[in-house]
């Protein structure tokens, strides 16, 4: 965090000021290491059993918050008969389908009641749900019933509650499983265990905060569910100074998950359709939406967004146009865009801001996908890879591409900077801050805002008259804001006001609570319904942060409704009392009958704490006083999933794609459901794992990462030369353990192998990284910044030319933090000598096209 | 100029007989350092704004001064960062007026191993052509029996560094067009 979120570190200081406890987990000793109280290096790739081993400790050692387990979270559910654990199955739960590498996940249900999913994936249900709801068949499948009440045990006994079988499932996850396979010494994670416990519950409260170093992995969600089980279980969620807090890396990088440009959803986590036979807006709605909670009101959340988007075409009577929307046939993630590409079947492609050449995994397949496209229109700063592959991409020099061979047609717009246009940000805390246009965009260049707008109005032009009915969505589009000046930039503050939503009679909304699904309200995304409140640009305000309380409401504007802290009624006991006065945030005022308190209440204002359902209530009426999580379709934490997660219900661990490793847990050594994309191409070739033969020709683990003074994939930092002067190339990390074993010094090269990629880097023989001791012998992790390419004043390999797509099946995120590779002394060879090492290394690894895709 | 003056502006006689015996301050200043004055000071307008790298959202106060941005520093009044910036955000008026900016719009045709210029209206002539095209050529109105009503000849990638309202932008334009594959860095 110190490295990567300097500025946000500030406040982490504050607390260790005011006498916080900071652990620093991480394979490398960073900056935030330096600063912090402990440092806990462990194995890459290992921390399901890290957390596991903590979640087990707690649980073993009653150190659990009892009230706030029982009362706010899902342990007393009762789970299906049918459930069987990975404890009973060597690895798997119930329900794998292997040939189809996919769980149904009907066994994971409650028991007398199927709740969908708040996020995720929550198509997975369809055929039982829409079809059901909809009375146009029987329920396919071992679902329970759709309503109804789950059956609990609040003491926690019933060997089929979620609480027991948390047990079980985390029983062998332990301190000498943690020395084993993570290579943490006991005493150091006792301490860990001790501080993190010793801080939770009525008084105190503890926060965890990540980075991509979780999410990067073939079990990247499970990892975040694993910290979300512990901190549930401590009682750290909805409470000051709790929490689990992504540190996100881009400045609106938030704000383009909520207004998504992601396949798998619509603005505001709203899913986006998938293709099913006579699908129609209430079977979608019936299939995506919760019974209780806030997702109830799915109707009027979409038929806001609909009207938002195609208007006064969009009415009862044609479903709102829902037609116009496409369909989804599985995974379109970027990684799948790539397939498409190199299959031909994907010609077209825009970069906006994004240089996939070096910051996406496997940069090879990017680029053969890319030089496989009949046009691309890339629009950056500065010149960046993905403009530039064609003349000067890895590629060229080895021989595998020439230049005059390369059919692709290629644009490179220029972009304005944040200076030279008005818009929003949405920071890593939800919180939508304006910008203001200061000057003119120089020459060319102009904002995507001005790209999309002007594009948008050609095409339209273009297709004006057509009688295609392919053509109606694009036709009947809502596409007219105002411009302004002599470049014609369309006015931000308007399209803000689209986002935010409006009345029937063009009034700007001022809450989500407002939608309905009758078509009188527009809103383009519900969650950030109010950021124009009384037409005012909330997120806009700058009420400076002295002149305010500690929670400093006036500063900017955080979706849902201002609130600074989700689920924040769980700040509050069952009664509604803050559960200590040191960590009050939001309570019940019996006098005003109403939530109060700090922050805005997460929580509908005047539900009394007693409050109870009628047994055919629905949405949010339909959750009791006492359930904070109200997105949930039970009010509660999931400590246990029972739908929405591609690939189980809790955390379980598996190793890497390619490890060093055997599992020491399973006898399934991989994840099982993660994405191995069929397309089995050569430069996408993975590696034998543990002790099958050849792994050893990869014993070591590389794990990429952040450096302060660049960038992601260096777009907005290698080429100016501050940042370049301060970080002139790229380098390796490794410890003088591992450069005495290889015969790397200091200042020289290496270079580094996987069944990947070739690349060299500068040495850096530091102690900052350790060798551990794991599965009973030493091991080396390698660290390797990601930032760099061949463009900008500061230049190098790009680390991801080592990564495969080898994906989390929730998220389709790639695994780059942790992957097993060779390091040798001096620079790597140049030209067609490049590829034949590479080839030499897959030989004698044993490398085919079927190499580590096994399940 | 007297040799009294001319003695006193050596900095060695200044740090010896002047209050700055370390010479770290205004014994070490120039007469030309002396009338410098920081570009912050002579601007026109001062316009908030916020820092464009990581996810954190710190303040920034942009200086400008006819037409240009002269100077961009951490804003004091914003609560998340309190004034603070790390070296990438105090490095952002490189960013936003550096050379390495491109300022025309540049065009690479099939098999060319050369850029070139192309003006602005016409790329987006050409741009507005291409989509159409691979929009119908990879057209498709169902797949096994469900209908899709999608292209999928084209593909978006990126949008973490832009604005909510570009975002807004790009999501509603190209799901119009019929286009699903639309991502961004939230998926790396």
């Amino acid at each position: 965090m110190a490295e990567c979120h300097p500025v946000g570190f500030q406040w982490v200081m504050e607390a260790k000021a005011r006498g916080a406890t900071i652990i620093h987990v991480d394979p490398r000793f960073t900056r935030t290491s330096a600063m912090a109280d402990l440092h806990v290096p462990l194995r890459a790739g290992s921390d399901i059993v890290f957390l596991g081993a903590i979640v087990n400790h707690v649980l073993s050692q009653d150190k659990y918050f009892r009230d706030y387990v029982v009362a706010y979270t899902n342990a007393a559910s009762i789970v299906s008969d049918d459930y069987r654990d990975p404890e009973d199955l060597d690895g798997l739960f119930s329900g794998f389908d292997a040939e189809n590498r996919q769980y149904d996940f009907h066994t994971w249900q409650y028991e007398g009641r199927e709740v969908q999913a708040a996020a995720a994936q929550r198509d997975m249900e369809y055929e039982d749900r829409a079809v059901r709801t909809a009375g146009r068949g029987e329920a396919h499948g071992s679902g329970g019933a759709r309503s109804g009440t789950a059956r609990t045990d609040p003491t926690l006994q019933h060997p089929r509650c979620v609480f027991q079988i948390l047990k079980r499932h985390f029983q062998r996850y332990t301190p000498e499983m943690v020395e084993q396979s993570c290579g943490v010494p006991p005493e150091l994670f006792a301490r860990v265990c001790d501080e993190l416990t010793r801080n939770s519950g009525r008084d105190r409260t503890s926060a965890f905060c990540y980075a991509v170093g979780w999410t990067q992995h073939t079990v990247g969600v499970q990892y975040i569910r694993t910290a979300a089980i512990l901190q549930a279980l401590l009682g750290n969620i909805g409470r000051p100074g709790g929490g689990i807090l992504a540190l996100r890396g881009h400045a609106s990088i938030q704000g383009s998950t909520d207004i998504p440009t992601l396949f798998n959803l619509l603005p505001g986590y709203i899913p986006m359709p998938y293709a099913h036979p006579d699908q129609d807006l209430a079977a979608f709605l019936a299939a995506e939406g919760t019974e209780k909670g806030y997702w109830a009101n799915i109707g009027a959340y979409t038929t806001s967004l609909l009207r938002s988007w195609w208007g006064d075409a969009a009415t009862a009577d044609n479903d709102y146009c829902f037609d116009y929307l496409p369909r989804l046939t599985g995974s379109h993630s970027t990684y799948d865009t790539v397939q498409r590409q190199l299959a031909g079947e994907c010609v077209g492609y825009f970069l906006l801001g994004e240089n996939p050449a070096v910051g996406s995994g496997n940069a090879k397949m990017q680029r053969l996908g890319m030089a496989n496209l009949d046009w691309l229109v890339v629009r950056d700063l500065t010149m960046i890879e993905s403009a530039t592959w064609w003349q000067n991409g890895p590629e060229i020099e080895t021989g595998e591409m020439t230049t005059a061979d390369l059919k692709t047609e290629v644009f490179f717009l220029p972009a304005a900077a944040h200076t030279e246009k008005n818009g929003s940000f949405t920071n890593t805390q939800r919180m939508l801050q304006w910008h203001h246009e200061a000057v003119k965009p120089p020459g060319e260049a102009r904002s995507d805002l001005w790209f999309m707008y002007h594009l948008g109005r050609r095409i339209r032009a273009k297709l004006a008259g057509s009688t295609d009915d392919r053509d109606r969505p694009i036709l009947d589009l809502t596409w007219s804001y105002p411009t302004e000046g002599a470049i014609e930039e369309p006015s931000a503050e308007a399209v803000l006001a689209e986002i935010n939503g409006s009345d029937a009679d063009g009034n700007p909304l001022s809450s989500y609570e407002q939608l309905k699904d009758d078509g009188s309200t527009r809103c383009g995304c519900w969650i950030y319904c109010g950021v124009r409140a009384d037409g005012v640009n909330q997120a806009a305000r700058r009420k400076p942060g002295r002149e305010q309380s500690w929670v400093a409401p006036e500063w900017g504007w955080a979706w849902p409704a201002n609130r600074r802290i989700l689920y924040n009624r769980a700040a509050a006991d069952p009664d509604g009392r803050p559960w200590s006065e040191r960590k009050a945030l939001v309570w019940w005022d019996a006098d005003e009958q109403k939530w109060t308190g700090h922050d805005v209440p997460d929580f509908p204002p005047t539900k009394a704490p007693d409050y109870r359902p009628d047994d055919d209530a629905r949405g949010p009426q339909a959750l009791s006083g006492t359930d904070p999580f109200i997105m949930q379709d039970d009010g509660k934490a999931w400590l246990f999933v029972p739908a929405g997660l591609t690939d189980g219900p809790l955390p379980t661990h598996y190793e890497p794609q390619d490890s060093p490793f055997d599992n020491p847990l399973y006898g399934q050594q991989r994840n099982p459901a993660r994405e191995v994309l069929p397309l089995r191409h050569p430069a996408n070739r993975m590696q034998p794992s543990g002790s099958e033969p050849g792994a050893g020709v990869f014993p070591y683990v590389a794990t990429t990462y952040r450096l302060t003074e660049h960038h992601t994939a260096g777009g907005m930092s290698r080429s100016l030369p501050y940042l370049a002067e301060l970080q002139p190339e790229f380098f390796c990390e490794v410890s003088p353990e591992l450069a005495a074993e290889r015969g790397l010094e200091q200042l020289g090269w290496a270079t580094i192998v996987s069944a990947r990629g070739v690349i060299e880097a500068r040495v850096l023989v530091t102690d900052r990284l350790t060798p551990l001791t794991v599965a009973g012998r030493t091991m080396h992790q390698i660290g390797l910044p990601y930032h760099w390419g061949p463009t900008g004043y500061s230049t190098g390999d790009a680390a991801n030319e080592l990564t495969s797509m080898s994906l989390d099946p929730n998220t389709h995120i790639q695994e780059s933090k942790a992957l097993a590779c060779d390091i040798r002394a001096g620079r790597r060879p140049r030209g067609p000598a490049r590829l034949a090492l590479l080839h030499e290394y897959q030989r004698r690894a044993g490398i085919t096209a079927e190499t580590g895709t096994e399940i | 100029m007297g040799v009294r003056t001319w003695i006193e502006g050596w900095p060695v006689y200044r740090q010896a007989l002047g209050a700055d015996r370390t010479g770290r301050g205004a014994a070490a200043k120039s007469r030309t350092s002396e009338t410098l004055t920081p570009r912050t000071e002579t601007a026109d307008e001062v316009v908030k704004s916020i820092c464009p790298y990581c996810a954190v959202g710190c303040g920034q106060d942009v200086y400008v001064r006819n037409g240009a941005v002269t100077q961009i520093e951490g804003d004091p009044d914003s609560p998340v960062s309190r004034g603070r910036l790390c070296p990438k955000g105090s490095a952002s008026l490189q960013l936003t007026t550096g050379s390495s900016r491109v300022q025309q719009v540049l065009y690479r045709r099939p098999h060319s191993d050369h850029w070139e210029h192309l003006d602005l209206d016409t790329a987006m002539d050409m741009i507005a052509d291409r989509v159409i095209a691979a929009r119908r050529d990879h057209w498709q109105d169902e797949q096994g029996g469900a209908r899709t009503r999608r292209t999928m000849g084209f593909a978006s990638l990126g949008g973490a560094t832009l604005d909510n309202e570009e975002n807004y932008l790009i999501k509603k334009l190209f799901t119009a067009l019929g286009a699903v594959q639309i991502e961004n860095q939230a998926r790396v």
